[in-house]
């Protein structure tokens, strides 16, 4: 994924966070995310992150981070303990996207959703032309994916509805840019604002 | 302090070794047994310079057969401890004290016993991690500490860190528990006792009251050879051994053939010249007794209120104090709501990597402390 397009999906999750919240972010990474939202919100943030070296890199930043696997669930945290819970380019890789919904809704008040849309044009083209699409917001080939889920904007949209999930706000993005026409088809990347 | 036959004084002597001693009766320290002990005598070292606020000073906490000798030439953590090392002394203060039960200058059973003018040997009370800690917050008043910027220590030091957050929370801005657990289970006291065990089969143990005469030297010797096997891992001791023969082997059908057994006796060996069996002892029961649970059914309120920032280290190959009873630590913190870091280093040294695998260590322990000390919270308060 191009750092450009990194941007404008952190712009719009900074966007919905108001100041001082308390964040958990699940599969922080680098912890990128988390250090924007500390300096623009002063938000109180906590990362998960499952690799060793990305832990080193958020402790180098200053983050309080645990080394854990989000698959094991969030069982330490009491429900609503934190006022965001940030699932972002994490969704589609952890083993169970549905228990780990369902654990960051819990512990959250709210919940940011970000992932990238497997039905987008190009990658559409590309399925046509019989291969399965590597694209911007999909940049892995078959063999080194660490996505385990293919999902759409609209088939998010469908499981919101039938887990009876409250979506507050939602945002689409392409090359960069927030994009408001046929998103399922067009967009890079979908992110969800959810409450319960 | 008097010479004492195993230990190696010339070695702690070249050092900068200071000693501060109190509780002199009538005002002896009370034990958690409720026993009496005084005066106490602790035995430490410092790196680096205490600046004007007082605001820099960390507590490295030892293992098992450690001592006060932390840094420089030969000090047990010297690659973690030093002028721009993980504890950096251009930076900070680093204070390291030897234990109470211990043998390297601190008050413990080899040291004279005020009542009789003798060693104490087994009439020395037992002391315990909360006993320990205790005595090291004396020394921290008496060096004028109001708050340390951290305590860091790794297995039984790593309790003694844990001893800390719950006993003087407000005493620390940060704490460090590495390669530890919040008490021993079966398997770990199992090891322990038949370190005792051997010791004290030794029939120059004499019930402990051996000074002054011939040392139980064989069963610590076994002691500390099982030790040693709990501290490495299999693939550590694989690459480190493999099944190579010596080539010094002695023509006796039972000698040591096995490189890992000529590596086993030697350690046996050196250690009875620095260690007292008693001490080994005393301080192995402290390691079993220890709990933080103690009393205290529900996980969530051991760390409640711990305003410090946690660093919680574990290692992959750790058999002995396995990555899971940090993450209980780890998990205990969460429901206390502590701001917590945990990361589990990929090592195949066996338990004792806190020791060997300073690199990742060293950038998760410094960038962690500047994190402290720079007041720059990134995490939840």
């Amino acid at each position: 994924m191009t750092q450009a397009t990194l941007k404008a999906e952190h712009k719009i999750i900074i966007g919905w966070i108001p100041k001082e919240a308390s964040v958990l972010d699940l599969g922080c990474g680098d912890g990128e995310l988390l250090s924007l939202l500390i300096s623009e919100k002063q938000v109180h943030a906590q990362g998960v992150e499952l690799n060793e070296t990305s832990i080193h890199r958020c402790v180098a930043q200053g983050l309080s981070v645990f080394q854990q696997d989000i698959d094991t669930g969030l069982s330490e945290y009491a429900d609503n303990s934190f006022d965001y819970v940030i699932l972002n380019q994490t969704l589609q890789q952890v083993k169970r996207p549905d228990f780990a919904l369902k654990e960051a809704l819990r512990v959250g008040k709210k919940v940011i959703i970000g992932f990238p849309n497997f039905v987008q044009a190009s990658a559409r083209l590309q399925i046509l032309r019989g291969r399965v699409p590597v694209t911007k917001a999909l940049p892995y080939e078959w063999y080194d994916t660490p996505n385990l889920h293919f999902l759409s904007i609209a088939d998010f949209k469908a499981y919101c509805k039938k887990r009876n999930l409250h979506i507050e706000d939602s945002a689409f993005i392409r090359k960069n840019n927030k994009i408001r026409l046929l998103p399922n088809l067009f967009a890079e990347i979908g992110l969800f604002l959810l409450s319960k | 302090m008097e010479a004492k036959k195993f230990t190696n004084i010339n070695k702690l002597e070249k050092s900068e070794l200071q000693t501060f001693t109190f509780a002199y009766p009538p005002a002896e320290l009370i034990l958690e047994s409720g026993e009496k002990l005084g005066p106490v005598t602790l035995v430490y070292e410092t790196y680096g310079e205490l600046n004007a606020q007082k605001s820099n000073a960390i507590l490295v906490l030892h293992a098992l057969s450690g001592d006060a000798h932390a840094a420089e030439t030969n000090g047990w953590w010297e690659s973690l401890i030093g002028p721009g090392k993980g504890l950096d002394t251009n930076k900070c203060f680093v204070i390291c004290s030897n234990v109470i039960g211990g043998c390297r200058g601190s008050t413990g059973p080899s040291s004279t016993n005020p009542k009789t003018g003798k060693p104490y040997g087994t009439d020395f009370p037992l002391v315990t991690i909360g006993d320990i800690v205790q005595a090291q917050i004396h020394l921290i008043d008496h060096l004028g500490i109001e708050k340390l910027l951290a305590v860091i220590g790794g297995s039984m030091g790593g309790m003694q860190v844990l001893q800390w957050m719950v006993a003087y929370p407000e005493r620390i801005r940060s704490a460090i528990p590495i390669a530890t657990t919040m008490k021993h289970t079966p398997q770990q006291i199992a090891f322990n006792e038949v370190g005792r065990q051997a010791i004290m089969a030794d029939p120059d143990w004499k019930n402990g009251h051996y000074y002054g005469s011939v040392v139980p030297a064989k069963g610590l010797a076994v002691a500390r050879m099982i030790g040693h096997i709990t501290y490495m891992s299999d693939s550590s001791m694989a690459e480190k051994f493999g099944r190579r023969v010596r080539e010094d082997k002695k023509p006796f059908k039972f000698g040591a053939e096995f490189e890992v057994e000529g590596y086993l006796q030697y350690q046996g060996d050196s250690f009875v010249k620095r260690f007292d069996a008693n001490s080994y002892l005393y301080i192995t029961k402290a390691i079993d007794y220890f709990n933080i649970l103690n009393g205290n059914k529900n996980l969530g309120n051991i760390f409640k209120g711990l305003k410090a920032k946690v660093l919680v280290i574990s290692f992959k190959s750790d058999w002995l104090y396995p990555s899971y009873q940090s993450q209980d630590i780890v998990k205990a913190c969460k429901l206390a709501g502590v701001d917590t870091t945990y990361c589990e280093i990929n090592s195949t040294y066996g338990h004792d990597s806190f020791l060997l695998e300073t690199e990742q260590e060293t950038q998760l322990i410094k960038h962690f402390l500047n994190t402290v000390s720079n007041g720059h919270n990134g995490g939840k308060q």
